[in-house]
């Protein structure tokens, strides 16, 4: 790790203003991500912006249509957080499943879905739900968040503070785990709204993608069965030592089907 | 830069680098070697500590969190309990054969009584679920997940006589 100076911001101004100002800074949310990359020396920022202790980033609140969850809450939090139990239990189990316990109360949702790893957890539920991203500057529809491989349509400068999910009739989770590193080999996450279904694949790809096909099938008929004859086209899948791009396009499949399933209990 | 912090129950300040993993803090500055390092990329464990009572990876954490934080290492679980010195944990991985080398030990033990305090009777399930952030190289998983079972009962046990 080379070395590096070291702002600890009170106020989201304050954070927002050293990133516009001190040149090659980074923002340290958890660290579950950045700070492997700092000791391999991926990267070597001349600064660093820990954003742990700005209390307007933290806490989860409920306003009987939507859960808003602060971007520095750890995923241990958000596992155990009674209103997320209650209102969107997917995403509760979501984060439960996230790495090991030590990582989880580390790791936090505004990290995860800032950074977009594009085997990460969060950005299916935040694009499956399509919930809204708040930042420093403005709000940024799922849909529009996520851009490309570790890209999103954040700008320089600009840091996430909250995200705020619709509560859905109905939603589940499944996943394909890495054994190894428990990130989502394929990841599918399926939400019911009063008008319609969205499904969002992570994993997979270059970056979380929803599946039209599946969506129009389940507003249909909310059933397994209903996409169990949907194939997904492996070009422009994921291949790696892990898994072949057919395989993970076969895996969308099955998971979707789970995630149905898990929906409906 | 300066961080205060308590460790081990008593106030601490250190002046270190902001480029500083806990894990090298304990190990290189403060002499607290029990914490050890094993892959140093956040997979096997072996470095787990307590942040404000939560088990965290040591080698993924930077020295300036600490400040104005509560930090416990194997050091300071010893010195909590235990007439001869070893938590009940730890006297539970020495009655049930809980380690071979001993290498993963101390972050094994540092899951586990958090794991205990958080769930005072947890299953076989539990305990593997628990501890899926926890590498034992010499795959002697099963006397662990027994020791833990074991541990966590003795823990309540002796809160329960208090």
């Amino acid at each position: 790790m080379r070395a590096f100076a070291y702002h600890q911001p009170n106020e989201i101004s304050e954070a927002v203003k050293l990133l516009t100002s001190v040149e090659d800074c980074k923002v340290l949310g958890g660290g579950m991500t950045l700070i492997p990359t700092l000791k391999q020396r991926l990267a070597a920022p001349a600064a660093v912006v820990d954003l742990a202790k700005l209390p307007a980033l933290k806490g989860i609140s409920d306003d009987g249509v939507t859960v808003t969850i602060g971007a520095m809450t750890p995923h241990a939090v958000v596992a155990a957080s009674p209103i997320v139990q209650a209102r969107i239990p997917a995403l509760a189990h979501l984060a439960s499943e996230i790495g090991d316990p030590a990582v989880r109360n580390r790791g936090t949702l505004g990290g995860s879905v800032a950074n977009n790893d594009p085997a990460a957890d969060y950005p299916a539920a935040v694009l499956g739900l399509g919930a809204t991203i708040i930042t420093s500057a403005r709000e940024i529809a799922a849909d529009r968040f996520f851009v490309g491989l570790f890209e999103t349509a954040l700008e320089p400068g600009e840091i996430i503070t909250a995200i705020r999910f619709p509560v859905p009739v109905a939603a589940g989770y499944a996943k394909f785990k890495a054994p190894a590193s428990r990130y989502a080999l394929v990841g599918v996450f399926v939400a019911r709204f009063a008008d319609g279904v969205r499904v969002a694949v992570t994993g997979a790809g270059a970056g979380v993608f929803r599946v039209a096909a599946m969506e129009q099938a389940l507003s249909q008929s909310f059933e397994p069965t209903s996409i169990a004859s949907i194939k997904i086209d492996a070009a422009g899948l994921t291949s790696d030592i892990h898994a072949e791009a057919d395989y993970r396009a076969h895996l969308v499949t099955v998971m979707a089907k789970r995630a149905v399933t898990a929906a409906s209990r | 830069m300066q961080i205060s912090f308590t460790l081990n129950g008593r106030p601490t300040t250190v002046d270190v680098a902001p480029a500083t993993l806990v894990s090298d803090l304990l190990r290189e500055q403060l002499s607290l070697t029990g914490t050890h390092v094993g892959c140093d990329t956040s997979q096997c464990g072996a470095c787990v500590v307590h942040l404000d009572g939560a088990p965290v990876k040591s080698c993924t954490l930077l020295a300036p969190s600490l400040d104005g934080a509560t930090l416990l290492t194997i050091e300071g679980l010893g010195a909590t309990a235990g007439s001869n010195g070893l938590h009940p944990m730890q006297e539970a991985f020495r009655e049930h054969h809980g380690l071979q080398c001993g290498f993963c030990t101390p972050g094994m033990v540092m899951t586990a009584t958090a794991l205990a305090a958080a769930n005072p009777a947890p299953t076989e399930a539990e305990v593997r679920r628990g501890l899926e952030g926890n590498i034992c190289r010499c795959t002697g998983y099963q006397n662990i997940v027994i020791a833990v079972m074991a541990g966590a009962a003795a823990m309540h046990a002796t809160s329960a006589g208090e």
